[in-house]
């Protein structure tokens, strides 16, 4: 095992530790529905791979609890010179690029989770669906200032497709 | 009704009232600004063959009527007529027929009279429909790529479509039809308002007149190559020989998979005895002959050529396409070569576009992304000297190093490292990138070889990606993002430090590249400058003259923004 891939001299902003719970309550919401049903399947049909269904969504449940708390911190982004960098993931971890000038647009999504917790997920749109690049579990203030900021900056640097 | 943007044109006194901005440069044809009707027979085209096909019944409904009129007592039995006038409907019938034609006609007629087009310094517009008027509004600096398509019959009659291509979905401009001549003229002052330069460019278009003249102006443009000497110096026209052409399909990978179906349906025939398989198997026998003969139509005399205002790609026997892509429109490129066709030494070239087909569009709703079906090694060269103007000797030798078998130490690709062999079995060795200051370039695959060029103004963004087992062997993958299409420009199996290292060059590299970036308007220097020289050649130039050096090496940072 090498050192995680990370690019030098770059001060990462990261997105909000509320972020986790976002992230937990969607594992509890997601694996806890597939034990509940496994055990309510276990009143009709008396089989014992019920069982092991549920203890295995909870061990799932378990795991990715664990590490969620890592992938949240794993999320960062910053605003250089001339473009927006994102980087995102532990176990696969992927940093983007992208220049102000490429944007399409900018969006701003709130889940019932997010919003409850106060969080945003801001999504920058490019003339490539493979840009993919989003930054979840951003507080509602700095997900609107980020916003208009990236708008400035896009407008200051408009490039063509 | 007052002129404005959205009145609609109903009368020739108003359609003359309603162009309002004066056009600065004195310009002929269809593009001066005015309000335009497309030609005249656009809606027998469009579906008033169906109109005359009803009126033809009719008329052979009546045959008996007629012949009685004219013959008495020559009658043969009941026919719809007689039944009408037996029961005393005769009027109302006809008035009927008469009156639905009527709507029809008169239909079609207001349907053309309603649709009209202006072409102005900025904009292309079209205005249509009866009841929903639709108007569309398309910026000339966002144009993708021009298209003449000439079906069949339509093309018998001198007719031609012209459509716009915007980027993204259902986003073109269509006119159908317009004159054939109209239709070029219009597509070259189009494209010379687009690129930005004030000159006028001369149209030669001598009218014969009469019906003897018809006649002669309609066979020399039916029998007259896509794409003339006069649009293009000849020695930059790519054709594609008809022995080549079949044997390239015939080498498709499909065709093995045919015999292979074949071999084992007679296999089972004689085995089990049952010539009840062969059912089974007829099916795909048409499946694959329509596949081969979509493919073999569609590259018939194809031929593609530079003009000024970008690649011309013109193919089609009976219903031919001609489309114009301007520069700066391809998004990247891949030259490609299928296993079979290696013994032949054949290559398919590739693109990526911004604008998507649609199933009305010219193309008939496959979109053009083949640019080359085939081609050998100088082909390719020259296609590629047609889609990327700027390349220079240094680029050019990139691109033969990159169809190569294999990559060596000193081809300036940066390779994988031995270590990637268990991941890249066969083509670790050829796996590797080159950058130049315009162009990345993306060389992989042992079996089925692949050489990806993104020019470096249309990257959108750039990725580094790294998962548990590149972390494990020191590798990492990365991405260049462009819009969408057949090609992906990603690269696996790169040394890491090597992969952070294009990945941080790259992203200043697409700064610049998107800063001096003039193909939106590509010829509009051309007046300041004195020359016809893209700028972006300027600039590059001396950049280019540094090379070796160029390979993955952090750029010292010599901003060449104005």
């Amino acid at each position: 095992m090498s050192t995680l891939l990370d690019p030098p001299g770059i001060e990462w902003r990261r997105v909000s530790p509320r972020y986790v719970w976002a992230e937990v309550v969607s594992n509890i919401i997601w694996w806890g529905a597939i034990a509940v049903g496994a055990l309510v399947l276990r009143f009709f049909v008396d089989e014992t791979w019920t069982l092991w269904v549920a203890i295995a969504a909870v061990v799932m449940l378990v795991l990715s609890t664990v590490f969620t708390a890592r992938q949240v911190r794993a999320y960062g982004y910053q605003l250089r010179d001339d473009d927006l960098i994102v980087r995102r993931g532990i176990m696969f971890r992927r940093i983007v690029a992208v220049p102000y000038g490429r944007m399409q647009l900018v969006d701003i999504n709130r889940g019932p989770i997010q919003r409850w917790l106060g969080l945003s997920e801001l999504k920058f749109v490019t003339a490539a669906a493979a840009s993919a690049v989003v930054i979840p579990g951003l507080p509602e203030s700095e997900a609107e200032q980020l916003r208009d900021r990236l708008v400035e900056l896009a407008e200051s640097r408009r490039a063509g497709l | 009704m007052q002129p404005g943007p959205d009145a609609s044109g109903s009368g020739p006194s108003e359609a003359a009232a309603i162009a309002p901005e004066a056009v600065p440069v004195v310009q002929t044809g269809l593009a001066d600004g005015e309000w335009h009707r497309l030609h005249r027979a656009s809606p027998l085209f469009k579906g008033g063959i169906a109109l005359i096909a009803i009126l033809g019944v009719v008329v052979a409904n009546l045959r008996e009527r007629l012949i009685d009129l004219f013959l008495p007592g020559y009658t043969e039995g009941d026919d719809p007529v007689d039944l009408v006038l037996e029961n005393g409907f005769l009027g109302w019938a006809l008035l009927a027929v008469a009156g639905l034609l009527v709507v029809l006609i008169i239909g079609f007629y207001i349907s053309w009279r309603m649709h009209t087009f202006r072409v102005t310094d900025e904009v292309v517009e079209v205005r249509s429909g009866i009841i929903f008027r639709t108007h569309r509004r398309a910026p000339l600096d966002r144009i993708q790529g021009i298209n003449i398509g000439r079906p069949f019959i339509p093309r018998l009659f001198g007719a031609s479509k012209l459509e716009i291509s915007q980027a993204g979905q259902d986003a073109n401009v269509q006119l159908a039809y317009l004159g054939s001549s109209d239709a070029n003229d219009l597509r070259r002052e189009i494209l010379r308002l687009a690129s930005g330069t004030r000159e006028e460019r001369t149209a030669a278009q001598a009218q014969a007149a009469g019906v003897e003249g018809f006649i002669d102006a309609r066979v020399q443009e039916f029998l007259a190559p896509e794409i003339t000497d006069n649009d293009a110096p000849p020695e930059s026209i790519v054709r594609i020989g008809i022995g080549r052409l079949i044997g390239s399909v015939l080498l498709s990978v499909s065709t093995f998979v045919l015999i292979a179906v074949i071999i084992g349906a007679i296999v089972a025939i004689v085995i089990t005895g049952e010539l009840s398989i062969l059912f089974g198997v007829i099916p795909a026998l048409i499946g694959f002959g329509s596949f081969w003969l979509q493919r073999f139509t569609r590259s018939l005399r194809y031929s593609i050529a530079g003009t000024r205002d970008g690649v011309r790609i013109g193919y089609g026997l009976l219903s031919t396409t001609n489309e114009t892509l301007p520069p700066g429109r391809i998004h990247s490129i891949a030259v490609d070569q299928p296993i079979l066709w290696r013994f032949a030494g054949w290559w398919e070239i590739k693109v990526n576009r911004a604008s998507q087909a649609t199933a009305q569009s010219v193309s008939g709703g496959i979109a053009n992304t083949t640019i080359l079906p085939v081609g050998d090694e100088a082909d390719v060269m020259n296609v590629l000297r047609l889609l990327l103007p700027d390349l220079d000797d240094d680029a050019r030798a990139l691109i033969v190093k990159g169809l190569a078998p294999r990559g060596e130490t000193g081809d300036r690709y940066e390779n994988s490292p031995k270590r990637a062999a268990w991941l890249r079995w066969f083509s670790w060795r050829r796996n590797g990138f080159a950058v130049t200051p315009d162009a990345f370039f993306l060389r992989r695959g042992a079996i089925w070889r692949e050489l990806v060029i993104v020019p470096a103004p249309r990257v959108q963004s750039a990725a580094i990606q790294q998962g548990p087992v590149g972390r494990m062997t020191r590798l990492a993958t990365v991405h260049l993002h462009t819009v969408m299409g057949p090609i992906t420009a990603s690269l696996g199996a790169i040394d890491v430090d090597k992969a952070m290292e294009f990945f941080a060059d790259t992203s200043h590299r697409l700064v610049d590249a998107a800063a001096r970036d003039r193909s939106h308007r590509w010829a509009e220097t051309s007046d300041e400058l004195g020359a016809p020289a893209a700028p972006t050649t300027e600039v590059s130039e001396p950049e280019a003259s540094v090379p070796p050096a160029a390979t993955a090496v952090p750029r010292p940072e010599q901003d060449p923004r104005e």
